[in-house]
């Protein structure tokens, strides 16, 4: 379907071709030039954990906000990419510090000595990286077939989606040998290269920018072929879609896998990065917590997600330790405000056009707006 | 054999303890579509009026008939006052209303984190709901037993309500054809508000009953919430029976698995069965023709 995407690529994207270059050299420089050298090593830390959450967030931005589909599961694949490279991780620390055939070191202090079965094809790095590419999108794809050809869709999907996250988290809290509530933690190496050294995590950092700058190009492309004009279709009509000859199911899916890989990609990297993954970062309050930061950013445009999933993770870990209360007043009032009161986010205040044509149509996005979107 | 008929007792009142916390959900997401979040709160609501109310009446009888009043008048106020403020204006956005509901449980949690604390609270039950009942050989606590009877009772009244008392034929009326029954001269505001009144003030009842087998937390709610939405998924919208067999089903089927294996995976199969069966029933196990949802 998505076969002859460049053609209409110009026709659709605002701004043409040397705007769009323009974003990403802007944004390159800012990430890879502007950050290393203002922020200390702390922060810049901290800003390569946010951009794991705009890379989600991207992937909600393509499956919610034009395709319609509100997935409050992308915990699942955040966690299955995330657990891919913690058992790599582990594995790979286990055979650097204990010597070959020695068991993880939380595996040890449970007395476990033989290594489960399954663990064993995560000791190949080319295996982990493969796997955390196309396990994430395997899974929604099996899972979006069998959901979408059924058209189950709207809160039925939304539920669906919920009621798994909350399914892994509390089956990983059950599994001893994944670290069990713990999770997964104290990684010393990365692919061989020590977690402690500052230019190593500098390079996560880049590998966390240079991996964003490639998403968006990827949703972008998206977003102005034919599939893309083709998934909004989907969202706003379903039914006139499916008389129009198109399979809405297959639309949904490839929408659903692509934004699966993606979590997937940034639970691979949020692992390296931040240093632990428990089933507490995967359950059902941050799956929906994705959410947030891509209405609030403007849940159909490319940027908003973007900006709004950085600027609510960065907001959360500066308020949320000295104010726990007030920090989770005010994520639920930003759900109420937002969503409730401004269905577009802050992308819609700053678009005096969209905002002009906001009265009347309530939150159901007609498709010449959709063009609006500044790269 | 005891041991089949004491897990099928389990299954029965696990299933009991799930159709009180959907039952509400039956009613305002299966006959009005609205996908209300808050509810696991306003169950969480009804379990701390019960802690309230034993505080004053200290006579536990007394204090439990008192706070499954109060409980049903709590969360049905909370509920109205949801319903007014905010979900009418987000009628045509079934989506959004469960972010926006979302937002609004947050915000209800960190409340009652804030009042009465994180730690657990405890509710005190009545001297002649300790002890047991053997049946079969199994021994069968009797606190569950009330559970059981409470639901059944609700689900009667609430089905009772909906055919023979005027306002629940309104209800019906305005669920099956919303147009045809405003203009046959019913309000469909005030029917919705009152939905969402009954609907709420169950959740309340239901969280009442609660505190009979566990403590309180500010979180007990939302740990009944995803299992009480799937129910009502798996039973199909606007009707109440569909949620009572799937409630039942679902009670039996999670506590056989959790007897064979572990509790976790009772809930892994419990999704996997649901979305397998939703396959074959999209629809759930019943359906009427409904407000289209989304």
């Amino acid at each position: 379907m998505s076969g002859d995407t460049t053609s209409d690529v110009r026709r659709a994207a605002p701004g043409g071709r040397w705007r769009t270059m323009g974003g990403f050299a802007v944004a390159a420089v800012l990430l890879f030039a502007v950050a290393p050298t203002v922020l200390s090593d702390f922060r810049l830390g901290l800003l390569a954990k946010f951009l794991c959450f705009a890379i989600v967030a991207v992937g909600i931005g393509l499956a919610w906000g034009r395709g319609g589909m509100l997935t409050l599961g992308q915990g699942v694949f955040f966690g299955l990419g995330a657990y891919m490279m913690a058992m790599h991780l582990k594995l790979a620390d286990a055979e650097l510090y204990g010597g070959p055939g020695s068991v993880p070191d939380f595996m040890e202090i449970a007395g476990v000595r033989e290594l489960p079965g399954w663990w064993a094809p995560f000791a190949s790095p080319v295996f982990t990286i493969a796997a955390i590419l196309l396990l994430p999108a395997a899974v929604a794809v099996v899972l979006g077939l069998a959901v979408f050809r059924r058209r189950v869709k709207g809160a039925y999907f939304a539920i669906l989606s919920q009621a798994l996250a909350a399914a892994l988290a509390i089956y990983l809290v059950s599994r001893q040998e994944l670290g069990g509530s713990n999770g997964l933690n104290r990684f010393r190496t990365f692919f061989g290269f020590t977690l402690n050294d500052p230019v190593n995590r500098t390079m996560l950092f880049f590998i966390a920018s240079g991996t964003l700058l490639a998403v968006v190009a990827i949703v972008r492309q998206l977003m102005y072929s034919r599939y893309g004009e083709l998934l909004v279709a989907v969202r706003d009509q379903e039914e006139r879609v499916r008389f129009l000859g198109y399979d809405p199911a297959t639309v949904k899916v490839v929408a659903y896998a692509v934004a699966a890989a993606f979590a997937g990609i940034a639970g691979a990297l949020f692992v390296p990065i931040v240093g632990i993954i428990s089933p507490a970062d995967i359950g059902i309050l941050p799956s929906i917590s994705f959410l947030i930061g891509v209405a609030i950013g403007g849940r159909a445009t490319l940027l908003g997600p973007v900006l709004g999933a950085i600027g609510v993770a960065w907001a959360e870990s500066s308020f949320s330790e000295q104010f726990p209360s007030a920090w989770t007043y005010a994520l639920g009032a930003m759900f109420v405000l937002i969503i409730g009161f401004l269905p577009r986010g802050l992308a819609s205040v700053t678009a005096v056009r969209a905002l002009r044509r906001r009265s009347g149509d309530g939150g159901r996005q007609s498709v010449p707006e959709q063009r609006e979107v500044a790269v | 054999m005891d041991v089949v008929i004491g897990q099928l007792f389990t299954g029965m009142s696990t299933g009991s303890i799930l159709l009180l916390a959907a039952l509400g959900l039956a009613l305002t997401f299966g006959q009005m579509g609205v996908i209300n979040m808050a509810h696991g709160e306003f169950i969480m609501a009804g379990c701390y009026t019960a802690y309230v109310v034993q505080q004053v009446v200290s006579a536990t009888g007394a204090s439990l008939l008192i706070s499954l009043a109060v409980g049903f008048v709590v969360g049905g106020a909370m509920g109205v006052i949801l319903e007014a403020t905010l979900l009418r204006r987000l009628y045509h956005r079934p989506l959004d209303t469960l972010l926006v509901t979302f937002g609004v449980g947050l915000i209800l949690q960190q409340l009652a984190r804030d009042i009465f604390g994180a730690p657990a609270v405890n509710v005190v039950a009545p001297g002649w709901l300790s002890g047991g009942v053997e049946i079969f050989g199994a021994v069968v606590p009797k606190t569950r037993i009330f559970i059981l009877l409470l639901a059944a009772a609700c689900v009667a009244g609430l089905a009772a309500a909906l055919k023979y008392l005027p306002a629940g034929r309104r209800i019906r009326a305005v669920v099956q054809n919303r147009d045809l029954a405003e203009s046959s001269g019913i309000s469909s505001r005030q029917t919705d508000r009152m939905t969402f009144f009954v609907g709420s003030g169950l959740a309340g009842v239901a969280g009442v009953a609660l505190t009979l087998i566990g403590s309180t937390s500010p979180t007990i709610g939302q740990s009944y919430l995803v299992d009480a939405f799937l129910v009502v998924v798996a039973g199909g919208l606007g009707q109440l029976r569909g949620a009572v067999i799937a409630a039942f089903a679902l009670g039996v089927l999670q506590s056989a698995v959790e007897y064979s294996t572990t509790a976790s995976m009772a809930k892994v199969v419990a999704f996997v069965v649901i979305v397998g069966f939703l396959q074959l029933r999209p629809q759930g196990l019943f359906s009427v023709r409904a407000r289209s949802l989304a």
